[in-house]
């Protein structure tokens, strides 16, 4: 399918052909290095002013068998001129380093699509690793159904980076960059990012600097002067709101608003987790901030985490720990005490597949009703949701401002895509961002000291700590008597108190900005997500609207307290559709809080919700009502 | 502990001044009781301000002891109080702080915490009262029961065999390591005096009955016939030397093996006589090797250790955790914000 034009034609940039967006995958074995040629390419598109959003997909495994279909690691990535919410449902341009990427990836690829092969690797024993009995690259089939490039990736390496004195293995090795660098040609994007990049990491490896920017320019004049490519495209910058931008993963993001917060709230911030995917990266990233004021601690267990997070909070401190599904389970028992201590804890849960160890690597929203209601008894918390990769950051924030402020736990459900994905961030002045407030106690008690007089606004309670003399008081996990603290087992005061507790979450809600409404504020059809669906249901419900359709959509960031105004919205609106990447626990709190008859649209694969599929719920459902 | 004494504020402290308003609910002839007092009673010496004490406990009990001391406290979940505790510190490295735990809190829900903080050498006094039974759950056998153990949830007798905390201490890595029992106050409250002193994780198993669920576990240990052979109290650069008098007797080690042997009051070889074999077991509680012998003496062919087994000097966690937050400090320079969220690579996007 491809188009021929006459040589060197394509190298003028004038002659590019001009693409909106474009969505690209880097798939290879585990030790290919696609994961950094991903996110290398993703710094030249973002170098060159694009949008973009990125998944990364590996294996559990660390090193996987090589050319096994279950050791293929994969980085997918779509950039584009317009504002880019989504990797991308189907693929435009697939590079396989191997018979077992192609085989893992080619049901994604448009037909027509550009298909990149190493040649080089489709030999005997990788074909039949990968379940192949004829090498696919000598079906005609596939050429005529993609725009088929089978190029001999590993020996032009090897080629390029002859005489170096590079061992076979660390020639090899290059080879990504060898398709970095054609990649980039093709899409037109620059690779002075890469070289500078290139120039940091090995700085004290000239040998292996040079090897990886001959492969990468090599690939680059490969892909300009060999004539096989018929197209090259060029993608304009988007156009951003003004300010300065970076590349952002939601990882990264959450740490850095944890670390502003306590910046902000001019306190040490003690970080206790066990490393656990997909959440460990959020522990590495805080351990480096040490001059922030933030003491990290990699504790024991995921309870020793919780535990030590209740201490620091306890102190006085901002007590924060980060974890995944099954860690969340085993700090149910600490929320507890938390919630009943009312001391400000934070608890990010980076939801991954399950349940027990499910998928480490891949997505999921499945913890949502563990979050509301995963404690014994009555023990409500702030739970909360960032929308994308870079609002990880202002969640972070929030929850950290919530629960200082409120003196209650709050957990911060992030997810694989969003820890993993990555973005253009706008970095923000923390100046703009929301005060911390801390609930100060009396500088002494006249008489006895009452740990549970609230604030009759927030019904907080006051944040004495250990070192404020004249405030020596005990608290603990069993039922406090109000306003003294004391041990209490009278009846009405734990009604009470199960009822004040639940109050002072409720009144958080006050803290909630009203609700963007996509489109309508009523009529037939709202769609309600949650997390890190965001993007593609944003993109359904636009592309559903401008072939004239009547839907909207509305986002929550608040789970808990529910924003004030949903209840109201979704009364609005004669059906709601709530796709979830669950069995469908947005759809029931809605269904419990408003008794509204929502329907569910779920797909629980460990990936992203499509664009497609949801764009097809909605039209379904629309259908059904225009039937009905 | 590494507060100093600011003697202003602790000045005039009693006893009664660290008897919170709580009325005390452990059931009448309880060990706790006196344990509790001989803390009441050790604090004011200290000149630590009522304001930087800190009581963390798990659950049980012994854990129910926070609710009666008018300093700050904490009456955590099952087992975890020593991971609370590291969190506090972590966040105010200046509390002097204390985990009061059990046999089930710390050595059974809680064996994994207690194993990590002695490994990290936090600076804390743990006390664990072991009184061998669980008592808040109404009599089942706990994880120091002796085995065959008749109780209600093994009205055959138990089957495991306990595990020593003085042994799990010295295995953990423990820097301190006491034995004490609540009948001898003045044992108890010297032994409290000296963990406190130390700088580290200080771990004192305190020997508790329970008259309600295992009346008399420690009785060979505190009855007048028979305490006085029972037991050998440790005394730092002294021989190990028990029994009553006239049947004095001594320990004496052959290679790894100890032995008891005569004992002539004022000599430091054993009766038997001289010669560098026949030297007398003197204790060295700065030796972790010999700490780790006397771990082993068990009734009834042996006595039993009290006191000090170990005192080391040892890096400690919190220290060591602020001295590198100090020097990255001085190294990096004090947290820029904007720099951190500007990160590697920016770009700006103008106004079009």
């Amino acid at each position: 399918m491809t188009t021929s034009t006459s040589p060197g034609a394509s190298s003028s940039r004038g002659e590019r052909t001009p693409l909106v967006s474009a969505v690209v995958r880097f798939a290879g074995d585990s030790g290919d290095g696609m994961q950094l040629t991903g996110s290398q390419f993703a710094h030249e598109v973002a170098w060159a002013g694009n949008d973009l959003a990125t998944l990364p997909t590996f294996p559990a495994e660390i090193r996987a068998p090589a050319g096994t279909l279950y050791g293929v690691s994969s980085f997918q990535i779509q950039f584009g001129s317009v504002r880019v919410l989504t990797p991308g449902d189907r693929l435009d341009a697939l590079v396989a380093m191997n018979p077992a990427a192609l085989k893992v990836h080619l049901g994604d690829l448009e037909p027509g699509g550009l298909l990149i092969v190493n040649r080089n690797a489709f030999d005997q024993r990788n074909l039949a690793r990968a379940g192949y009995r004829d090498n696919p690259l000598e079906d005609p089939a596939l050429a005529e159904r993609y725009r088929l490039h089978a190029i001999e990736v590993s020996r032009l390496t090897h080629e390029a980076v002859a005489g170096l004195g590079l061992g076979h293995k660390d020639a090899e090795r290059c080879k990504n960059f060898f398709c970095l660098g054609l990649v980039s040609w093709v899409y037109g994007r620059p690779i002075e990012p890469t070289i500078e990049w290139l120039q940091r990491r090995f700085a004290r490896e000239p040998a292996l600097l040079e090897a990886n920017r001959r492969a990468l320019l090599a690939g680059h004049a490969f892909a300009e002067t060999a004539e096989i490519f018929g197209e090259a495209y060029r993608v304009e910058p988007a156009v951003l709101p003004p300010g300065t931008y970076r590349r952002i993963s939601g990882n990264q993001a959450l740490a850095l608003g944890l670390v502003t917060a306590a910046v902000r709230a001019g306190r040490p911030l003690l970080y206790g987790s066990y490393p656990i995917t997909p959440a460990s990266d959020i522990l590495h990233e805080m351990a480096r901030h040490r001059n922030f004021g933030v003491r990290p601690f990699q504790a024991e267990d995921e309870i020793a985490a919780m535990g030590a997070a209740i201490g620091a909070a306890f102190g006085g401190a901002i007590g924060v720990c980060g974890t995944s599904g099954p860690g969340l389970a085993l700090k149910a028992e600490g929320l507890g005490l938390a919630v009943m201590a009312e001391l400000p804890v934070v608890v990010i849960d980076v939801q991954r597949g399950g349940p027990s160890t499910g998928l480490p690597t891949r997505t999921e929203q499945a913890d949502l009703l563990q979050a509301l209601y995963g404690r014994n008894s009555e023990a409500p918390l702030i739970v909360l949701a960032p929308a994308t990769p870079g609002e990880c950051f202002q969640m972070a924030y929030e929850a950290v401002r919530l629960a200082l402020k409120y003196m209650v736990p709050a957990i911060l459900l992030s997810d694989g895509y969003l820890a993993n994905g990555s973005e253009p961030w706008r970095i923000p002045d923390p100046e703009e961002l929301p005060p911390i407030e801390v609930q100060q106690p009396p500088a002494a008690a006249a008489g006895r000291f009452a740990p549970y007089a609230r604030d009759e606004r927030t019904l907080a309670r006051p944040w004495a700590v250990p070192g404020m003399p004249g405030l020596e008081h005990r608290i603990g996990g069993l039922e406090k008597e109000h306003i003294s603290g004391n041990v209490s087992y009278d009846p009405d005061n734990h009604d009470l108190m199960v009822r004040l507790r639940e109050e002072k979450v409720r009144r958080a809600a006050a803290e909630i900005p009203p609700l963007e409404v996509q489109g309508e504020d009523a009529g037939q059809l709202l769609v309600v997500g949650w997390g890190s669906t965001y993007g593609a249901i944003r993109v359904a419900v636009e592309r559903v609207r401008a072939r004239g359709r009547a839907v909207s959509a509305v986002h929550l960031r608040y789970l808990n307290p529910l924003p004030p105004d949903l209840g109201p919205l979704l009364g609005r609106f004669r059906r709601v559709l709530v796709p979830e990447i669950n069995r469908g626990q947005l759809r029931r709190v809605l269904r419990a809080e408003f008794g509204c008859d929502a329907v569910g649209f779920h797909r629980v694969r460990g990936m992203p919700l499509a664009v497609g599929e949801i764009e097809q719920a909605i039209e379904a459902l629309l259908d059904g009502e225009a039937g009905a | 502990m590494s507060t100093a004494a600011t003697p202003a504020a602790s000045g005039g402290l009693s006893k009664k001044d660290f008897a919170s308003d709580q009325e005390v609910r452990w059931c009448p002839g309880c060990g706790d009781y006196a344990i509790l007092s001989a803390v009441q009673r050790v604090l004011p010496e200290l000149g630590i301000p009522r304001e930087k004490i800190v009581f963390i406990s798990g659950i049980g009990c012994s854990s129910r002891f926070p609710y009666y001391m008018n300093t700050y406290g904490f009456h955590t979940i099952h087992g975890r109080a020593p991971a609370i505790a590291t969190g506090l510190k972590l966040a105010n490295p200046e509390l002097t702080v204390f985990v009061v735990t059990g046999d089930g809190d710390g050595l059974s829900i809680g064996g994994n915490h207690l194993m990590h903080v002695l490994r990290r050498n936090v600076d804390l006094t743990i006390l664990l009262f072991n009184n061998r039974i669980y008592g808040l759950t109404k009599g089942q056998y706990s994880p120091t029961s002796e085995q065959g153990k008749v109780t209600k949830s093994t009205p055959y007798g138990s089957i495991d065999r306990p595990l020593d905390p003085v042994r799990v201490a010295l295995g953990a890595g423990a820097s301190f390591v006491a034995r004490t029992i609540d009948r001898n106050l003045p044992h108890l409250q010297e032994t409290l005096r000296r963990a406190v002193a130390h700088r580290g994780t200080s771990f004192v198993e305190i020997y508790q009955n329970c008259n309600i669920y295992n009346d008399g576990a420690f009785a060979p240990l505190t009855d007048k016939e028979t305490r006085e052979a029972a037991v050998v109290e440790l005394v730092h650069g002294r021989p190990l030397v028990f029994g009553r008098p006239g049947e004095r007797r001594a320990l004496r080690l052959r290679g790894l093996v100890p032995e008891v042997v005569p004992y002539a009051e004022g000599s430091t070889s054993g009766a038997e006589g001289g010669g560098a074999d026949g030297g007398l077991w003197v204790h060295d509680e700065h030796d972790r090797r010999l700490a780790l012998l006397l771990a082993e003496l068990e009734p009834p062919a042996m006595p039993v250790p009290m006191g000090v087994l170990l005192d080391l000097e040892a890096p400690e966690f919190i220290a060591a955790h602020m001295e590198q937050e100090r020097r990255v400090t001085q190294t990096q320079g004090p947290g820029d914000l904007e720099r951190l969220l500007r990160g590697p690579e920016t770009w700006t996007v103008r106004e079009s």
